[in-house]
């Protein structure tokens, strides 16, 4: 049942993926985007990852991609005109990736992972915040500064003179 | 729970921080005649974390996720001084040029901020984190001239780059995070030196560490990017660029590869190797045909990399501090070599290095600083290149690796060439402008500090190397 479910998942993942960067209207490009962030939470639901799950529909479905797609509509050039996604060395780069592909699932299945022996905590809420505010304390202020520049930039970027 | 938070450590970080969003909001109530201001207010505030830098404690806090020792104080001095000679060097610049002052230097500032963090991490996570505060910043400030095309062209290939090369960098952590199950580089070593059993996937994930890694180095084969960011970018962010930003991954690479990793060296050295030999080759033979100053300052930036990392596969504590020292030279030579370029284009809006023809006789001064900065670069005594390579190539040779030390002696011959066609052109060729070039003082300070860091080094390294020498103990 649940590889079943893996299954189904990953072919959603894959096919909405390639479907990203060769659909020729990039508004329907975001849209298979938002249905791929969709597939990867579902196998995050599938590992137990409650949490990431959350924070990937919230985040990625429901901040960046939802803002993607404002850009392209506020953008004239862009709504509803066909465009190549790619240049012209296709094949090139389709080798390079094919190689890079294969190279991962000969390492992947030739490893032997250590597989934890404890319990995974349910839910995980709990653990990753209290990780949160002590090992990683340091880097998730960091983070903060790190949006500040963000937002700083953008603006400087954006603004006009 | 224990709370283990010592505060008194990250002064330095924390100030500098206040400052940079002091600079930000005090930009605001200035008069437009005033802001030149906010960079000598910046350089205030570089002097002052530096000074608290060397006056905090040594020691570890955040549940060990922050480390401050000798290593991360001599990387710290290294991105503050390059912090100042840039923004000493951008005031003019940037008056004359670029339009929200406070905005440019407090992002320099928190990019600096970030490398500072990057130095004393010691875990992946928060090394991660810090190198992103730092190259986020330098995103923008690489397209600060939003009129100007090649600034904006040069700011959208680095944003893109460095973004796919996080990518991978991130994608190799999470490998390696899953194959050890922890994120702290002692953790990692204990790993290696007890159960773990290593295989194809972590060799992969190496791989990957040092490709992102490389990016940010810019050493061959991932420098690409390079040359048209140099070349796009603001003269005085390229300077940061080339020396801070290479400093900052030189940092990260040790921390991981030296304190995490050192114990499957067998499996990296040739890795490192490869990518040292082809940077040195590359980046001098490419160099020789360049025509704008900045495009051939960046080759030999990719050049001095190779020579960086030729210490880097010997793994000891003479390699760490000759890496070090070697970045001291380096800062003053190719930051000095920056301000004269910078200098220079203030005046002339001429990048070619034809346009330097009779530079001798408009302004000896920025002419004979910009051939001592140069021939620091190429490692002739008494200038400080020298020391620093010679002290680079003894870590090699300590280790037996004969070939690659050749190879780097070989190739600093060819940058002999290309970097004296620059001094051909400004003491044996005339111009068609023969007006005297003023240097405006903050400038001349500035190259004069440049100077005497080249020379002094150079003829009387004892005391910067004495200073340095605690900062690999920490690592093995």
């Amino acid at each position: 049942m649940e590889l079943g479910v893996f299954y189904i998942l990953a072919a959603v993942i894959v096919v909405s993926g390639l479907l990203v960067v060769t659909l020729k209207n990039i508004f329907h490009s975001a849209l298979m985007l938002i249905l791929c962030l969709f597939g990867v939470a579902g196998i995050y639901i599938l590992l137990h990852a409650d949490f990431l799950a959350a924070v990937q529909v919230l985040l990625y479905v429901g901040g960046v991609t939802i803002l993607m797609i404002f850009a392209i509509m506020v953008t004239h050039q862009l709504t509803g005109k066909k465009i190549k996604h790619y240049n012209e060395q296709p094949v090139p780069a389709g080798l390079i990736i094919l190689s890079l592909l294969i190279l991962l699932i000969v390492s992947i299945t030739r490893t032997a992972f250590e597989v934890a022996d404890k319990a995974e905590p349910m839910p995980t809420v709990a653990v990753i915040g209290r990780a949160l505010m002590t090992d990683y304390v340091l880097p998730f202020e960091v983070v903060s500064v790190v949006l500040l520049v963000a937002l700083i930039g953008a603006i400087v970027i954006a603004r006009r003179d | 729970m224990n709370v283990q938070i010592d505060l008194s450590l990250l002064y330095p970080h924390l100030f500098l921080l206040i400052w940079a969003l002091l600079i930000f909001a005090i930009d605001f109530f200035m008069t437009e005649d005033n802001r030149p201001s906010l960079g000598y207010l910046s350089i205030v505030g570089l002097i002052i974390t530096a000074i608290l830098s060397f006056a905090s404690d040594k020691g570890t806090t955040f549940w060990g996720a922050f480390r401050a020792d000798t290593f991360s104080l001599s990387f710290n001095i290294i991105f503050i001084g390059s912090a100042i000679l840039t923004i000493a060097s951008a005031i003019d610049f940037v008056k004359d040029r670029l339009k929200h002052h406070g905005e440019f230097y407090g992002l320099i500032l928190l990019s600096t901020l970030g490398m500072m963090f990057l130095a004393s991490s010691s875990d992946l996570l928060s090394l991660y984190v810090s190198l992103e505060l730092a190259t986020i910043a330098l995103f923008v400030l690489v397209a600060f001239m939003k009129r100007d095309l090649k600034s904006t062209e040069s700011g959208l290939k680095y944003l893109i780059l460095g973004a796919a090369s996080s990518a991978i960098l991130v994608y190799g952590i999470s490998l390696l995070y899953g194959l050890t199950g922890t994120l702290t580089f002692a953790g990692i070593a204990e790993q290696l030196n007890t159960s773990f059993m290593g295989g194809p996937l972590f060799i992969l994930s190496i791989i990957l560490i040092i490709a992102g890694l490389s990016f940010k180095l810019a050493a061959v084969p991932f420098h690409m990017w390079c040359p048209d960011v140099y070349e796009g970018a603001p003269t005085p962010v390229t300077a940061y660029l080339s020396v801070a930003s290479k400093a900052a991954g030189l940092a990260a690479m040790i921390r991981i590869f030296f304190e995490g990793l050192h114990s499957s060296a067998a499996e990296w050295i040739p890795l490192i190797l490869t990518i040292s030999a082809l940077a040195m080759v590359l980046g001098n033979v490419v160099a020789v045909r360049q025509h704008n100053i900045k495009r051939l300052l960046a080759y030999s930036s990719i050049a001095q990399i190779g020579y960086i990392l030729v210490a880097f596969i010997a793994v000891s504590e003479l390699a760490t501090t000759s890496m070090i020292l070697y970045m001291i030279v380096y800062m003053f030579a190719n930051i000095g070599a920056f301000i004269v370029v910078i200098t220079f284009y203030n005046r002339s809006g001429s990048d070619e290095i034809i346009a330097y023809a009779g530079l001798s006789k408009r302004s000896p001064f920025l002419a004979i600083s910009m051939v001592i900065f140069l021939l620091s670069l190429v490692g002739i005594p008494p200038m400080a290149g020298f020391v620093g390579k010679f002290y680079l190539f003894a870590a090699a040779i300590q280790k037996g690796y004969y070939w690659i030390v050749v190879l780097g002696v070989l190739t600093s011959v060819i940058s002999l060439y290309y970097y004296m066609m620059v001094a051909y052109q400004m003491y044996f060729k005339s111009g068609d402008d023969n007006s005297r070039i003023k240097v405006n003082p903050t400038l001349a300070v500035a190259i004069l500090i440049a100077l005497a860091g080249t020379l002094f080094i150079g003829v009387y390294p004892e005391p910067v190397l004495s200073a340095i020498s605690g900062a690999s103990v920490t690592l093995f």
